[in-house]
């Protein structure tokens, strides 16, 4: 399997606090992952990294190859402009805890909108493609409502066929579930697994719903403070985990485990 | 009371005038408000600064004085603006100095998490503010915009100093022709009044139809 993402001994800080420490991590195309970790140990801010919403201090991040924060001008690595920037975007997409609609646009325009203004479809394209989104993730019957008009789970799998609908080929999740009544998590946690299932998108999912990891993921990364302590399949790290550290966290989700 | 009454025609002329001197300085006072609210949040400093520049000189200098500027200072550098547009241009100039203050303040009220949205799914900074930033600021600017559309109509009385014959001016010429002092007054300010009540729910009206069927406050996403 090729490497879609790379990260070479990546550090970030935020003032004096050192978020990423040193961090090495490579993605295959088409891999799931699932990053669990206690509150504060970054796994958002791999996320945003990604997203290039939070820039890097030191290391290397490729995404299909190219450096994402960086780019080659005469055969040295500056950092990247916004035109390379926007590059890079299009291939990353990402659904965040808040859901993050625009609030003034209907269910269905927030899927049109971006893919009109972003990915220069026709405007029948783009409405043919958001109501086919609006079926998978089974709000067919919600076009026309405004995000406060809905849930948060219907919100958040509005979120999750926009971010869909740019057709990015890595999704990521940062803890898509955390902001929804314990009733409503099932019915998005299904609409990411059914794209686990049924699309080869490279996946990262930061999420605190352990049986849906074991389910979900080709791999497990369990972080803490910055680093990734331990990583493997999830039959080896929620039955046996190796580090004391993985272990004591784990313990408070998993019954059983000692 | 009656010989006040007389002087409708010049009471209706007076009206008018207020009427139109308030929409287009108004027109005026909207375009320099989003010019210079967006250019203060301009990614250059440059911009920023001649946007800071601009809004630190008309707002802490009277409109009396810019408006005594343009129609008798500006002659002599040799631009003639007829009363009623140095008039225009002297209140539009200065509520606009204001009014960027209301557009700045409300579409740096949108969260943040609305700005990282459009982001991740790559919208150019342009698209950003014109698609994502300023329709749901443009909510958040009404009722201030309606306040300040009422203190321009009040403003637009010290144009009669430079001989625009507004409502303002037409009482003067009332007062000193029947010698009545209170009838005008009286009367001026039940129009003024008249005025600003129609503002009022004008802007009213634009509320309830910015805020029908998508009420910003009470989404998700914050
Ligand atoms: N914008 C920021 N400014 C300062 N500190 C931040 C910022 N964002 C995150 N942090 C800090 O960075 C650390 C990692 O945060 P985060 O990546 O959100 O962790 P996680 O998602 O694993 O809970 C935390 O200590 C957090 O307080
Ligand atoms: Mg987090």
């Amino acid at each position: 399997m090729k490497n879609i993402i790379e990260f070479k001994d990546v550090s970030k800080y935020f003032g004096s606090l050192k978020v990423l420490d040193g961090l090495n991590l490579e993605v295959g195309a088409g891999e799931k992952l699932a990053l669990i970790g206690p509150s504060g140990s970054g796994k958002t801010t791999i996320l945003r990294i990604l997203m290039t919403l939070e820039t890097i201090e030191s290391g290397l991040i490729t995404v299909e190859g190219k450096p994402l924060w960086h780019e080659k001008v005469n055969e040295t690595l500056v950092p990247a402009s916004e035109a390379h920037l926007q590059k890079m975007r299009q291939i990353i997409g990402m659904v965040f805890q808040q859901f993050n609609l625009f609030p003034h646009l209907t269910a269905l325009s927030n899927i049109e909108q971006p893919q009109i203004l972003v990915r220069k479809v026709t405007k029948e394209e783009a409405r043919e493609k958001a109501a086919n989104l609006m079926d998978l993730v089974g709000l067919e019957d919600k076009k026309d409502h405004y995000p406060h008009q809905l849930s948060g789970g219907q919100q958040q799998r509005v979120a999750i066929a926009r971010a869909l609908a740019m057709d990015p080929k890595i999704m990521l999740f940062d803890e898509v579930t955390s902001a929804l009544d314990p009733e409503l998590v099932d019915e998005v946690l299904s609409v990411l697994k059914k794209i686990a299932t049924t699309t080869d998108t490279t996946m990262l999912t930061v999420t605190h719903e352990m049986n849906f990891a074991r389910e979900f993921a080709d791999r497990i990364l369990f972080f803490d403070k910055g680093q990734i302590v331990e990583q493997g399949l999830p039959e080896g790290i929620f039955t046996n985990p190796k580090e004391p550290r993985t272990r004591g966290f784990l313990k408070k989700y998993i019954t059983g485990l000692t | 009371m009656n010989e006040v009454f007389i002087f409708w025609p010049i009471i209706i002329d007076g009206t008018l005038t207020t009427i139109k001197l308030t929409l287009a300085s108004g027109v005026v006072a909207l375009i320099i408000s989003f010019t210079v609210g967006l250019a203060r949040l301009s990614r250059h400093w440059v911009v920023r600064a001649i946007a800071t520049i601009y809004l630190e000189f008309f707002r802490g200098t009277s409109a009396i004085v810019q408006m005594f500027f343009m129609y008798f200072v500006l002659p002599l550098l040799g631009v003639f603006l007829p009363a009623l547009m140095a008039g225009i241009v002297a209140c539009g100039f200065n509520l606009g100095a204001y009014g960027s203050e209301v557009v700045r303040a409300s579409v740096q009220s949108v969260g943040r998490e609305q700005r990282e949205a459009a982001k991740a799914l790559n919208y150019t900074n342009f698209q950003l503010y014109r698609h994502v930033l300023i329709p749901q600021a443009i909510p958040v600017m009404i009722p201030s915009f309606g306040n300040l559309v009422i203190e321009l109509l009040k403003l637009t009385a010290v144009a009669s100093l430079i001989t625009i014959s507004d409502l303002t001016f037409m009482s003067q010429i009332i007062r000193v022709q029947t010698a009545l002092t209170l009838e005008p007054l009286i009367l001026i300010m039940v129009i003024y009044f008249i005025l600003s009540s129609i503002l009022v729910s004008g802007t009213k009206w634009l509320e309830r139809y910015f805020s029908a069927g998508r009420n910003i406050h009470k989404s998700g996403g914050n």
